[in-house]
């Protein structure tokens, strides 16, 4: 089985191409827009991050802060029009997927890029049994036939651990719990050990206990099969646990970017720190908790300046006017702190401050 | 699945009964069946009386039902008053007007749907109000009007089909009328076809479909167009009932000796045996047609089969 050449990791990558020693996927400058009757909405303005094999990034923002959008672009789901991607790049290996042509892109999707989504109940067919949905994958993209197919399938679902997989693989969807549909989801992304895979909320549609079993697994299969992971959520709590860093969106930027535990200690954007503060914690019992102020921004008039500035706390006159950008995150003395950025014209003041 | 369609087969009953007695009341209400036969005179009051005891008139409307119920389920369905068996018209009427729904349906399925799809991928661009407006217009007209204006294009100018179709009624005579009967359903279908696609392909699961990296024709046959023919299948299968029954004007029209004819004859003649025979076959082919309907929903979707 070629999980083992996963696991050792010094082996090269069974993919062996020249481009292995850089980012498996690399998203520069990303620009997302919707054509819309109220006019144009910017859900995406120059988004960058890069993601390697085995490393898991988490993308971390309010609903509208255009993180789902992102994914979409990479998976190239988005509904064009109303979409349209005026300008950026996102390279897989070096390459730019955005100038392939519609059958290369469709080669990558579930081969090599998979992606897992957030409502399994509503992402699955409901009129198809799982054993077909996951067959599919074998059939389309391996040309097995459909009882190998089927075989395959059951293999899956043992692998995410489904009990009694074989008497199940012919049930349809509304016949299984939240979160064993969502360990369906889950086989589906993994069924091509795909190098990429992007899970856009996985858990935010199940109760807690599951959504730690969820989480667990997902970063098992991941070290497993060595695969890069982008995290989707609005969950801070999900994240601290299965993330190696972190980029913080906020109207369609990154406003922070961190390696995660450097995020949590010391935060290096207002609005980083507010969502910090919003976490219940025990100690602050019978305290009233902290909340942000004010709403996210409409994306079809997104303010001057930062974007954050109506909300921030320690907003001057300059937020008001300039753009802030993602500058790379140093010490009080100078020494660069290796992957941070903030996009606040006073960072130095929220992280030294 | 078994209780299921054994639970539909006793409520067919009632509908059955019901029905039935409705149409016997109906007819018998509409005149008395003894002046239509004497033509324009008065009839001899000697012979009316031998009439109406003769074909059993002179009894209770409730015990006329009864003994004709009876007689139907032992296959017979009574002679008409100019002697001629009821069956026997049906055994004529029947196949034509069979032939002339299955031409209909099947234009209905194949053109509706296509077109259903066609418009429902492209919401909003030039092909979809194009076919919208036909539909429209479609719609609008009257069954006798488009049939009419067909047989005098086609059968008459262009000299592309015979304009009254022959009593064998062979298939390829009925290719025509099958379209002029299907135009109203086919444009529903069409709409209806079109608003499901278009509202499944947002759906989650056809964006899942994708992300898949399924091929699109894929992503459009198994993923998106089974979700959207249920509404579809729906509609389709009642009308085959309204099309066995309701094909009247285009009999006419192209003079096709089908069920709609023979029922135009009988109601015009007050004939009483015709009118309720076959009016109580087609409400049976309307209940089979109901069940098949129910029984193809569960089959094309799982969540009724286990609820």
């Amino acid at each position: 089985m070629t999980i083992i050449d996963h696991t050792t990791a010094d082996v090269p990558s069974p993919h062996g191409s020249p481009e292995d020693s850089g980012p498996l996927l690399e998203v520069r400058d990303l620009h997302v827009e919707f054509h819309t009757r109220d006019g144009v909405a910017r859900a995406v303005n120059g988004v960058n991050y890069s993601v390697s094999s085995g490393e898991t990034l988490a993308v971390l923002g309010e609903s509208g802060s255009g993180k789902s959008v992102t994914a979409q672009a990479i998976m190239g789901i988005l509904d064009m029009p109303p979409g349209r991607i005026p300008q950026g790049e996102i390279l897989y290996r070096g390459r730019d997927m955005l100038t392939m042509s519609n059958e290369e892109r469709r080669l990558i999707r579930g081969q090599k890029i998979a992606m897992i989504f957030q409502d399994a109940l509503s992402s699955l067919n409901p009129v198809l049994s799982v054993g077909y949905q996951l067959g599919e994958m074998f059939r389309v993209h391996q040309g097995l036939s459909k009882k190998e197919a089927k075989a395959k399938a059951i293999e899956l679902m043992d692998r995410v651990r489904i009990p009694a997989a074989k008497d199940r693989v012919n049930d349809y969807p509304h016949q299984f719990s939240g979160g064993m549909r969502q360990r369906i989801m889950i086989a589906m992304a993994l069924a091509l050990e795909p190098d990429l895979i992007i899970a856009d909320e996985p858990t935010t549609a199940l109760d807690v206990t599951v959504q730690a079993q969820v989480m667990d697994l997902l970063a098992e299969l991941q070290r497993e099969y060595n695969m890069g992971l982008i995290l989707i959520t609005h969950d801070l709590g999900v994240v601290a646990d299965v993330a190696d860093k972190i980029a913080v969106m906020y109207a369609g930027r990154i406003v922070e970017t961190a390696p995660v535990h450097e995020l949590y200690k010391r935060p290096a954007h207002p609005y980083t720190r507010g969502l910090l503060d919003s976490i219940p914690r025990l100690d602050q019992k019978g305290q009233e908790l902290y909340a942000i102020k004010g709403l996210p921004p409409n994306l079809t008039r997104i303010p001057a300046g930062c974007a954050f500035n109506p909300r921030c706390p320690s907003a001057q006159d300059i937020c008001r006017t300039d753009i802030p950008a993602l500058l790379s995150v140093t010490e009080r003395d100078g020494t660069e702190l290796p992957g941070r950025g903030s996009a606040c014209h006073f960072w130095k003041e929220t992280i030294h401050g | 699945m078994g209780r299921y369609v054994i639970r539909r087969l006793l409520q067919m009953i009632p509908v059955f009964i019901g029905a039935t007695l409705l149409i016997f009341l109906m007819v018998n209400v509409m005149g008395d069946p003894i002046a239509g036969l004497c033509g324009e005179r008065q009839c001899d009051p000697a012979t009316e009386a031998r009439l109406r005891q003769e074909f059993g008139l002179d009894q209770p409307v409730w015990q006329q039902y009864l003994t004709y119920m009876g007689h139907v389920f032992s296959g017979d369905f009574g002679t008409a008053f100019n002697g001629q068996k009821v069956i026997d018209l049906m055994a004529s009427a029947f196949p034509v007007t069979i032939r002339l729904t299955i031409v209909a349906i099947v234009f209905e399925i194949i053109i509706g749907i296509i077109f259903g799809v066609i418009t429902g991928l492209r919401r909003g661009r030039p092909v979809d109000t194009s076919v919208l407006l036909l539909t429209l217009v479609v719609i609008a007209v009257p069954t006798f009007v488009t049939g009419l204006l067909a047989q005098l294009v086609f059968g008459v100018n262009w000299q592309l089909i015979r304009p009254s179709v022959s009593p064998a009624a062979p298939f390829d005579e009925l290719i025509l009328p099958g379209l002029v009967l299907a135009s109203v359903s086919l444009a529903y279908v069409t709409r209806l076809t079109r608003t499901s696609i278009a509202e499944n392909a947002r759906s989650d699961y056809v964006r899942t479909a994708v992300a898949k990296g399924l091929p699109r024709h894929r992503v459009i046959t198994r993923h998106l167009l089974r979700n959207s023919l249920i509404p579809v299948v729906t509609f389709i299968g009642t009308d085959i009932g309204a099309l066995m029954g309701g094909a009247i004007v285009t009999e006419r029209i192209f003079n096709i000796h089908g069920v709609g004819f023979q029922l135009y004859q009988g109601i015009l003649r007050q004939n009483t045996q015709t009118v309720v025979g076959f009016v109580t076959v087609l409400v049976i082919v309307f209940l089979v047609a109901n069940l098949l309907v129910d029984l193809l929903y569960a089959v094309l979707d799982p969540r009724i089969r286990y609820a």
